[in-house]
C-alpha cells in the first residue's frame, strides 16, 4: 500500500507543476530581489556592482525614515482599531444577537469583499469639499464647523484613512474573532456566571482568556496586513498631500518605477520583509510567554 | 432580548454600514448639474442611467471587468488545480522530504508581494511578456499558491485516511484516487478556497499597477484608478458609476455565497 502512495511518477505529476510554479513567481524571484539590492540601475541602463550601498542610503534616507514612521503609526492605530473594533463586534454577535446575529454579521462583512479602489475613491468623496461639499462636511457645517478640506493636512487625511480602513475590514475582524468565541464551550461561561462574573468583569477573566490563541491569530494577521498597507491609500489619498501619507510600500512602488531604481527598490522590499517578520515573531513569543504564565495560574 | 443601548448601536452600526453604499448608488444616478445643485441627501429626481452608459465607454469600464475576469478566473481554476494536486502529495502521499517540502511552500505566505515585483518585471520584460494579460495571470497562480497548498492540505488530513488506504487495496492508483475519491471529499473546501482566491485576485493592486502598461489591459482596480486620474475631476457622475458597477460584481456574488465567502476569507487567515 505504501508503495501506491509513494509512487514517484505520481508524486511528481502531482506536486511537480505546482513546485514549478511556486519557484519561478516566488522562490527565484525572492532571492533574485536579494541580489538586486547590492546594485545599482535599472533595466534599461544596466546595473552596476555597490555592495552594500544600497543600505546604507536606506538608513540615512530621510524619505525612508518618513514613511517607516507613517507605516508603524499607521500600523499601530489601524491594528488596535481592528481589534477592538472586531471583539466588540463579535461580543455583541455572540452575546447580544446570539442566533439572530447572522444578518448582522453578513451586512457588516460585506465591504471586506469590495474593490480597496473603489472603496478609496468613495471616501474620498464621501469627505470631499470640492466641487460641493460631501456628506461629512455638509453635515460638520450643519453642526457649525466651517467646510475645511480633509485631504490638505496631514493629520486630517491621516484619519480619513483610518475610518475608511475600519470601515472596510472591522467585518472581518468581528467575523474572525467571533469563530474563536463561539468555540467557547457554554458550560464554562454559565459556570462563570453562577459564580456571580457579568458583564465587563466576565469578558476579562474567562472569554478573553479563552479566546487568546484566536485573539493571537488575528493580532498577527492584522498587523501583516497594516504593514503591507498599499490599495486603499493610493486610492484615497496616493501619499498626499506631499508625501506626508506615504506608507512604505508606496514609497518602494514610486523608487522602482517612477525613479527606476530597481536595486534601491529591492532593499526597500528587503525592508518591509524584515519589519512583517520581526512583528510576527514578536507577538508569537510574547503571546507564547503570556500563554504559559495563563497556564501556570 | 437586546435592550436598547443594544438596539441603538446596531441601528448605528447598519446606518454607518450601509449608507456610504446608498450614497454611492444614488449619486450614481444624478447627472452633473443636479450633484452640484443639491445636497448630498436628496434623492436623483430621475432614474437617468446615462452615467452608466458614460462609465462604460469614457471610462472603460466594460474591458476593465472583461479583462478582470479573463485573468482571474483561469488564475483562480489554476491555482485549486495546482493546489489541490500538491495539497494531496504532501498529506495523503507518503515520502521523503515531504515536512520540508511543505515548509518551503508555507514560507511563501508570509513573503510580502513586493519582494517579487522588480525581478518579475525583468523576466517577463525579457521574454516579452509585457502588454499582455500573462503576466497578470501567471503572477496571480504563483503568488496564491503557498496559501492554497497550506489550505488544501488541511482538508486533505480532515478526510480519514483509510478511504484512501482501502482505495489503494481496491487497485485504484494514486492518480484516480486523487481525482475521484480525493477531490469529491474536499470539495466545500474547494469552494471555500476558491472563493479566498477569487476575491484576493480580482482586489489586487499592486500586482496589476506593475505588470499593466497599457490601457487596454486595465483591470477593474486599476481601471477605477485611471478613470480618476483622467476624468474624476470633471465626470463626477461617471465616476460613481463606474464605482458602482465594480461594486455590483462583487455584490451578486456575496449576496449567493456571504456563508462561503465569510468562512473562506476568515479561515484563510486564522490558518495562515
Amino acid at each position: 500500500m505504501n508503495q501506491v502512495l509513494g509512487d514517484r511518477r505520481a508524486i511528481l505529476i502531482l506536486l511537480g507543476p505546482a513546485l514549478l510554479m511556486y519557484s519561478a513567481v516566488m522562490v527565484i524571484p525572492v532571492v533574485w530581489s536579494f541580489g538586486y539590492a547590492l546594485f545599482r540601475g535599472n533595466l534599461i541602463e544596466g546595473f552596476t556592482f555597490v555592495g552594500l550601498a544600497n543600505f546604507g542610503r536606506l538608513v540615512q534616507d530621510e524619505q525612508v525614515a518618513a514613511a517607516v514612521r507613517f507605516t508603524l503609526l499607521y500600523t499601530l492605530v489601524i491594528s488596535t482599531g481592528q481589534i477592538v473594533l472586531g471583539y466588540s463586534l463579535a461580543l455583541l454577535y455572540t452575546f447580544v444577537l446570539r442566533r439572530s446575529s447572522s444578518l448582522i454579521r453578513t451586512l457588516v462583512f460585506f465591504p471586506v469583499v469590495l474593490p480597496s479602489v473603489a472603496v478609496g475613491l468613495l471616501f474620498s468623496r464621501l469627505f470631499a469639499v470640492a466641487p460641493n461639499s460631501g456628506p461629512v462636511v455638509s453635515v460638520l457645517d450643519r453642526l457649525g464647523v466651517a467646510p475645511f478640506d480633509f485631504f490638505a493636512a496631514a493629520g486630517t487625511a491621516f484619519w480619513v484613512i483610518i475610518l475608511m480602513d475600519l470601515w472596510r475590514s472591522m467585518g472581518f475582524y468581528g467575523v474572525l474573532l467571533y469563530s474563536g468565541l463561539i468555540d467557547i464551550p457554554t458550560e464554562i461561561l454559565e459556570a462563570a456566571r453562577i459564580d456571580g462574573a457579568r458583564g465587563w468583569r466576565l469578558v476579562r477573566s474567562v472569554v478573553l482568556p479563552l479566546s487568546l490563541p484566536v485573539l493571537v491569530s488575528s493580532i498577527i494577521f492584522s498587523l501583516n496586513a497594516s504593514l503591507k498597507v498599499f490599495d486603499t491609500i493610493v486610492a484615497l489619498t496616493n501619499g498626499g498631500p506631499g508625501s506626508e501619507t506615504t506608507p512604505i510600500t508606496l514609497l518602494m512602488f514610486q523608487t522602482s518605477f517612477f525613479y527606476s531604481s530597481f536595486g534601491y527598490g529591492s532593499s526597500m522590499a528587503i525592508l518591509i520583509s524584515v519589519m512583517c517578520f520581526m512583528v510576527t515573531i514578536f507577538i508569537f513569543r510574547s503571546s507564547r510567554r503570556d500563554l504559559t504564565v495563563g497556564g501556570a495560574a | 432580548m437586546a435592550g436598547l443601548p443594544a438596539k441603538l448601536v446596531i441601528l448605528l452600526l447598519l446606518v454607518i454600514d450601509v449608507y456610504p453604499l446608498f450614497w454611492l448608488v444614488s449619486t450614481s444616478l444624478k447627472s452633473t448639474q443636479e450633484f452640484l445643485n443639491t445636497p448630498f441627501w436628496s434623492l436623483p429626481q430621475s432614474l437617468d442611467f446615462q452615467n452608466y452608459a458614460d462609465a462604460w465607454t469614457l471610462g472603460r469600464i466594460g474591458t476593465s471587468l472583461q479583462n478582470s475576469l479573463v485573468v482571474t478566473i483561469p488564475s483562480v481554476v489554476c491555482i485549486l488545480l495546482l493546489g489541490a494536486a500538491a495539497g494531496f502529495a504532501l498529506e495523503v502521499m507518503i515520502w521523503k522530504g515531504r515536512n520540508t517540502v511543505l515548509l518551503v511552500i508555507l514560507g511563501g505566505i508570509m513573503v510580502p508581494s513586493q519582494m517579487i515585483l522588480l525581478p518579475l518585471f525583468t523576466i517577463y520584460f525579457k521574454i516579452g511578456l509585457t502588454n499582455t494579460l500573462w503576466p497578470l495571470i501567471l503572477t496571480y497562480i504563483g503568488h496564491g499558491l503557498p496559501l492554497t497548498t497550506f489550505l488544501m492540505a488541511a482538508y486533505f488530513r480532515s478526510v480519514p485516511r483509510e478511504l484512501f488506504e482501502s482505495c489503494t487495496l481496491d487497485g485504484a492508483g494514486v492518480l484516480r484516487s486523487f481525482i475521484s475519491v480525493g477531490l469529491p471529499l474536499v470539495r466545500n473546501g474547494l469552494l471555500t478556497v476558491a472563493l479566498l482566491m477569487f476575491f484576493s485576485t480580482y482586489n489586487d493592486l499592486l500586482i496589476a499597477l506593475t505588470f499593466i502598461t497599457s490601457k487596454d489591459m486595465s483591470t477593474v482596480q486599476v481601471g477605477l484608478l485611471n478613470f480618476q486620474g483622467e476624468y474624476g475631476s470633471v465626470l463626477y457622475g461617471p465616476l460613481f458609476a463606474g464605482i458602482c458597477m465594480t461594486v455590483l460584481g462583487t455584490l451578486v456574488v456575496y449576496l449567493f455565497l456571504s456563508r462561503q465567502i465569510m468562512q473562506g476569507l476568515a479561515g484563510g487567515a486564522l490558518k495562515g
